[in-house]
């Protein structure tokens, strides 16, 4: 009732009809079954330049939240720029309900380290962006998003400026703005690294919530590994050195053994499962 | 106690901040003002060559209504001028930040036409438009039109090249990312380009009344200059300083009119 789905293929020209791919001539409503978000042995290189990481695979679910945990500069934030459709891949594809959209951007939902809210529009002109570029009318889009604010806890924010909310306040404006983007995968990037720590356990137990009761399929990458370990269903450890001439790849996913119920961050950091998880990462990370 | 009282006392140096920041020019700029009338009145320089300020501020007075009609025509030009140097800088703002080979092509070309001297342009404009409105149109239009392209196209880059991405992922069109986030970004830097060309406007005005024309502080300057009246051109200097920063006050007061955010975040 909130999503918005896009018609995606030929809504913006040809550019779907570039991609060499068997998967497109079967493009249409998706397949039920398939994963939310897909990526098949990605392997990723910078224009001219050595990969960047190699042979990466990964899918996230319906309702899930996955990290993608790895050391800065491994290639995390390359990752999502190829998962988003910003970048293409030297090869491998990228499936979304088991769609080809591979290097084609606007299917799934992005936010990044920083809240990027426009300083000179108020905050439901901020959260209405995507729907403006979607071809609303300011007015038609304000309605929409109005009884949104609420949910999102931004009432009573809609006329102030963003440089007036505090740091916690406007990452709410910008997940909202990434929701009403109208995609059921999110990507977010170190979404709440810029935060004070209170505020930033705050934000993890408020996602969580939120993508559960929007059944998301969220991946976040984080070289935090509380936060991947607190909030992730399933953790992808990243490891290699791409400026030292190693491509990254996937050392080994991490199953988070999650009692069912408690599934509030704060509470379940306070776990002997948490430790262990949280050992297995780091020994990853380290060795 | 101690600390109460320094707690109080906070907020006193601020207020005496702002009555020093307007009392100490204030009081430098009548000094300089006695000195002069003094080093006129003593004969130390001969009033032929000075006039006080007593007698500008007299021939201010007595040529008022002079001084309007031709402060009019000024205006009109100045205005006008900046109204298209707006226009044309923008124009040039836009092609050079969409278009690379346009930068290129044309960044050179307009940082050597700022450094044709306007007295040496403005004799050829009147050659060849004559000495109406026309030509000093032209010639506020071109020395307007440099600070506005340069500070949109520097406006323009200074935004996040992250906030590109996000748009592109919501399948934004070019125009789209330039009207709604290209635009507001290079609003600060647009208006500080606009005060140093509404500054430009009236001077460029002037100086092509300089070299002919009918009307304005130009052509009267030039008139009253020929009768040797010193006292009178130093009014129109008054005049034309006054129009200068009359001018940068309504751009500052545009500016805040349409940068509301800005003043938000001033009081937060």
């Amino acid at each position: 009732m909130l999503r918005r789905k896009r018609d995606a293929p030929g809504a913006d020209g040809g550019e779907e009809g570039t991609v060499p791919s068997p998967a497109t001539s079967s493009a249409g409503s998706g397949d039920p079954l398939a994963p939310s978000l897909e990526a098949r042995s990605l392997t990723l290189a910078w224009e001219g330049g050595p990969d960047v990481v190699r042979d990466v695979s990964l899918h996230v679910g319906s309702g899930e939240v996955v990290c993608l945990v790895g050391r800065s500069g491994c290639g995390k934030t390359t990752i999502l720029h190829a998962l988003s459709g910003l970048t293409r891949p030297v090869s491998g594809m990228v499936l979304l309900h088991g769609r080809d959209v591979t290097g084609t951007p606007g299917h799934v939902s992005y936010m990044l380290q920083k809240d990027l809210l426009i300083p000179s529009k108020r905050i439901i002109d901020n959260v209405c962006l995507p729907l403006v570029v979607g071809g609303m009318s300011r007015a038609e889009a304000r309605a929409k998003a109005e009884p949104l604010m609420e949910r999102f806890g931004l009432a009573g924010t809609e006329e102030r400026w963003p440089g007036e909310l505090s740091g916690g306040m406007r990452q709410r404006a910008a997940f909202m703005r990434t929701y009403l983007m109208g995609n059921d995968v999110v990507l977010l990037d170190e979404p709440f690294s810029a935060l004070d720590a209170l505020t930033r356990t705050d934000m993890r137990g408020w996602y969580c919530r939120m993508s559960a009761e929007l059944s998301l399929a969220t991946l976040a990458i984080t070289h935090d590994v509380d936060e991947a370990v607190s909030m992730a269903s399933r953790i992808y450890v990243l490891r290699g050195n791409p400026s030292g001439g190693v491509p990254s790849t996937i050392a080994r996913e991490v199953v988070v053994d999650r009692p069912k119920g408690a599934s509030a961050p704060e509470e379940f950091a306070l776990t002997p499962a948490f430790l262990e998880a949280k050992r297995e990462v780091l020994s990853l990370l380290g060795g | 106690m101690a600390q109460g009282s320094r707690g109080e006392a906070r907020p006193a140096p601020h207020g005496t901040g702002r009555a020093r920041r307007v009392a100490i020019p204030l009081v430098t700029t009548l000094a300089i003002l006695m000195a002069w009338q003094l080093l006129v009145v003593c004969g130390i320089v001969p009033n032929f060559m000075l006039p006080t300020p007593t007698q500008v501020m007299a021939a201010l007075v007595g040529d008022f209504p002079l001084l309007v009609s031709n402060s009019a025509t000024t205006l009109a030009e100045s205005a006008l001028g900046l109204v298209i140097g707006c226009a044309v800088g923008f124009a040039f703002a836009v092609l050079m930040d969409r278009f690379e080979g346009f930068r290129l092509a044309f960044s050179p070309l307009i940082t050597i036409s700022q450094t044709i001297p306007t007295i040496a342009v403005a004799p050829i404009l009147i050659l060849w438009l004559g000495y109406g409105l026309a030509p000093k149109v032209v010639l506020v239009v071109l020395t307007t039109f440099f600070p506005i392209t340069v500070s949109l196209v520097s406006g323009f880059q200074s935004v996040d090249p992250d906030m590109v991405d996000l748009m592109r992922t919501m399948n934004a069109t070019r125009w789209q990312i330039f009207w709604q986030v290209k635009m507001p970004a290079a609003a600060e830097q647009f208006f500080s380009g606009l005060r140093i060309s509404a500054t430009y406007a009236i001077v460029g005005a002037v100086i092509s009344e300089w070299l002919g024309g009918f009307s304005g502080l130009g052509v009267y300057m030039t008139r009253v200059r020929k009768s040797f009246s010193y006292d009178r051109m130093f009014a129109v200097i008054i005049i034309i300083s006054a129009l200068s920063l009359a001018l940068m006050g309504l751009v500052d007061a545009l500016q805040r009119l349409c940068m509301p955010w800005k003043r938000a975040e001033g009081e937060k």
